[in-house]
């Protein structure tokens, strides 16, 4: 991201907070949301319904998850959420199931076709980015100021960045300089994650070497053999495959597989790797942990 | 109406009789020559520079080592063997259906084995990626029952009238619905989801020796009772009746080579996922070419479908390097065109 639209990311922030406070003056709440289009809303929403599990635990973070009324199914944290009504995930969402529990607001990510037929309905959206690590504390701060706790956005916020801070100095110390080169796959097409999504952000802040490139996209399909020229010395990769990655062709020469420096994650603490939301310092700290134990 | 097939047929034939059987060993050789120099170019095509596939070449080492024999080697043997034996079902399919758009992918056998498989790896919650000798077995044992569940609910469907489109139209019906429960099955558990969607568009990724020594083992399977039982096909082109009347079993031939088609379909589905038109195009392609009988059309369209199977994969792994299309794609969309051109050649004959 460049720096000019980090800044301008910034201060639509700062912006959105302040807006926050007039709020609590009884003065309406003005949002702008990623596809640009801007949200007035009188008082804070009281019936929210989230189409992402990230988005559902950081409204449940800033304590107003009394206010989801519904979300997607694959939302199931904190445990308080899985009694909730479920709207089908991203695509194939029961719109029907939204309408029906009068949201005042659906939050959810790039979906062109959802958004348009919930606006002809008549029902309120707000669209967030959820791609890369700095979406984490944006997306905190713009819930923080539509739900009017932009101080408890805040203090999350900080609690997060100083977890992560943490976390990833005290995997850079134990490491030792060491930088081991790793391939993160995130399902078997195979699908690896970049040095540009949040999960490749993450681990170049904890001192590994992604063996994936930028120009690759987020999260691209592979030809393997890319992985076996790259050679990482670690790899994390789901519970099912991690001990079957000798069978495929040639893999056994890697590194990382001759040397059983695999990491595999059961799937509650999956979750908070993989989900760009407030949980995310337990997903660091997992990976941290990982390289510290396998990495050469 | 079948008095007029029966002279077009015999006098196709006896064309082909006259055209010297040196044509058709010519056509052969030059598939065979195209699959070799294909599989050449696929030890250097990669997610490496030309350069250094041909470094890796003269000063081995172990990791460029296991790129090129282990990875790029059996993967061409393997994208030939898995299209082979799409063309030797395409060839038996037409054949025995006297269809010309008869294929594994039409008659609802290849969603049938995606089936299979998909079933049995949720069962097991195995992926393909990864599969040990028994799990590859197990999984094409899946995609066999699954093929041929397939067939046999399209051969019910259409009531046993082949020729006609109404075989094709069960056929497309079936690979709908069995493609729909297939889908449904995968939306249950999301994490899988987008790895079985590559394998449902087709994959040549994951091809490896042992992929390769079970495709090999299958085709050699099929391919000699399909050459013994060609003899009945050629018969049946004259039609059921004139078959009759020399003495053939049809019903067992017609088992025989469903079983044939059924076996060789959910091989090339379990290892390569599924890759729609090549089992359709080859026979075609090899009948452009040159005038065959049914045993050299089914020796020749193997050949044919292994060529284009290993086209498509290198195209996959070089148009967008180091990612990659699924194979499926490339070959929908290189089998697609050639279709609407054979389509529109007929259009201007008639």
């Amino acid at each position: 991201m460049n720096p000019t639209l980090r800044t301008a990311r910034l201060l639509l922030v700062m912006v959105a907070s302040l807006l926050a406070f007039q709020a609590l003056a009884h003065e309406p709440i003005v949002l702008s949301d990623a596809a640009h289009q801007e949200l007035r809303l009188d008082a804070p929403p009281k019936r929210i319904v989230s189409l992402l599990p990230s988005l559902t635990e950081s409204v449940c973070e800033l304590g107003e998850c009394a206010r989801l009324v519904a979300t997607d199914r694959y939302s199931n944290w904190p445990a308080s959420v899985q009694t909730l009504p479920k709207a089908g995930g991203l695509e194939d969402v029961q719109v029907e199931q939204i309408v029906r529990v009068k949201p005042d607001i659906v939050l959810l990510v790039h979906a062109p076709r959802l958004l348009d037929r919930l606006q002809s309905l008549g029902v309120v959206t707000f669209q967030f980015e959820a791609q890369a690590y700095p979406d984490i504390a944006r997306n905190i701060s713009v819930l923080g100021a539509m739900l009017g706790v932009p101080e408890r956005a805040k203090t999350l916020n900080a609690q997060i960045e100083q977890s992560v801070t943490a976390a990833a100095a005290e995997a850079r110390r134990r490491l030792a300089g060491r930088a081991p080169l790793v391939y993160y796959e995130v399902d078997d097409g195979p699908y690896g994650a970049g040095p540009d999504s949040f999960i490749g952000q993450e681990l170049t802040r904890l001192g590994a070497r992604n063996i994936l490139t930028s120009d690759l996209g987020p999260f691209p399909k592979l030809n393997p053999e890319y992985v076996v020229r790259a050679n990482p010395d670690v790899i994390l990769i789901s519970p099912a495959e991690a001990p079957n990655l000798a069978n495929r062709p040639g893999w056994s020469e890697i590194r990382a597989v001759r040397e059983h420096r695999v990491c595999s994650f059961p799937p509650d603490v999956r979750d908070t790797v993989i989900r760009p939301g407030p949980r995310i310092a337990t997903g660091v700290q997992a990976l941290a942990d990982c390289l510290i134990r396998v990495a050469p | 109406m079948s008095s007029s097939r029966i002279i077009a047929a015999s006098e196709l034939q006896a064309r082909a009789e006259r055209d010297s059987s040196a044509r058709v060993a010519r056509w052969m050789l030059i598939y065979i020559l195209v699959a070799l120099l294909l599989a050449a170019m696929s030890l250097l095509i990669g997610t490496s520079s030309l350069r250094t596939s041909l470094e890796w070449l003269r000063s081995p080492a172990a990791l460029s080592d296991a790129v090129l024999w282990d990875i790029r080697l059996p993967r061409a043997l393997g994208a030939w063997l898995a299209g082979a034996l799409l063309g030797l079902g395409g060839a038996i399919a037409q054949n025995l259906f006297r269809n010309p758009l008869a294929e594994p992918y039409l008659l609802g056998s290849a969603s049938g084995a995606a089936l299979g498989v998909t079933v049995c790896l949720m069962a097991a919650d195995v992926s393909l990626s990864g599969l040990a000798w028994m799990g590859e077995l197990g999984v094409t044992g899946a995609a066999f029952v699954g093929a041929a569940a397939g067939i046999t609910l399209t051969l019910t469907l259409c009531r046993g009238v082949l020729q006609t489109a109404s075989l094709l139209l069960a056929g497309v019906v079936v690979a709908f619905v069995l493609g729909a429960i297939t889908s449904l099955l995968l939306l249950r558990s999301p994490d899988t989801w987008r790895a079985m969607q590559s394998f449902l568009l087709g994959t040549t990724g994951f091809l490896g020796w042992r992929s390769a020594g079970l495709l090999a083992l299958v085709f050699a399977l099929c391919l000699v009772p399909a050459v013994l039982l060609a003899r009945g096909l050629d018969a049946l082109t004259l039609g059921e009746d004139a078959a009759r009347s020399l003495g053939l079993p049809l019903g067992a031939l017609r088992v025989g080579l469903l079983g044939l088609l059924s076996l060789a379909t959910a091989a090339a589905v379990s290892q390569a996922g599924v890759v729609g038109f090549v089992g359709l195009v080859a026979p075609h392609l090899v009948r452009e070419s040159v005038h065959v009988n049914s045993r050299q059309l089914i020796i020749a369209a193997p050949l044919c479908g292994g060529v284009l199977l290993q086209a498509a994969d290198l195209a996959s792994r070089w148009i967008i390097r180091p990612s990659e299309l699924p194979v499926g794609i490339v070959t929908a969309c290189l089998g697609g065109s050639y279709l609407v051109v054979l389509l529109w050649r007929k259009a201007q004959r008639e």
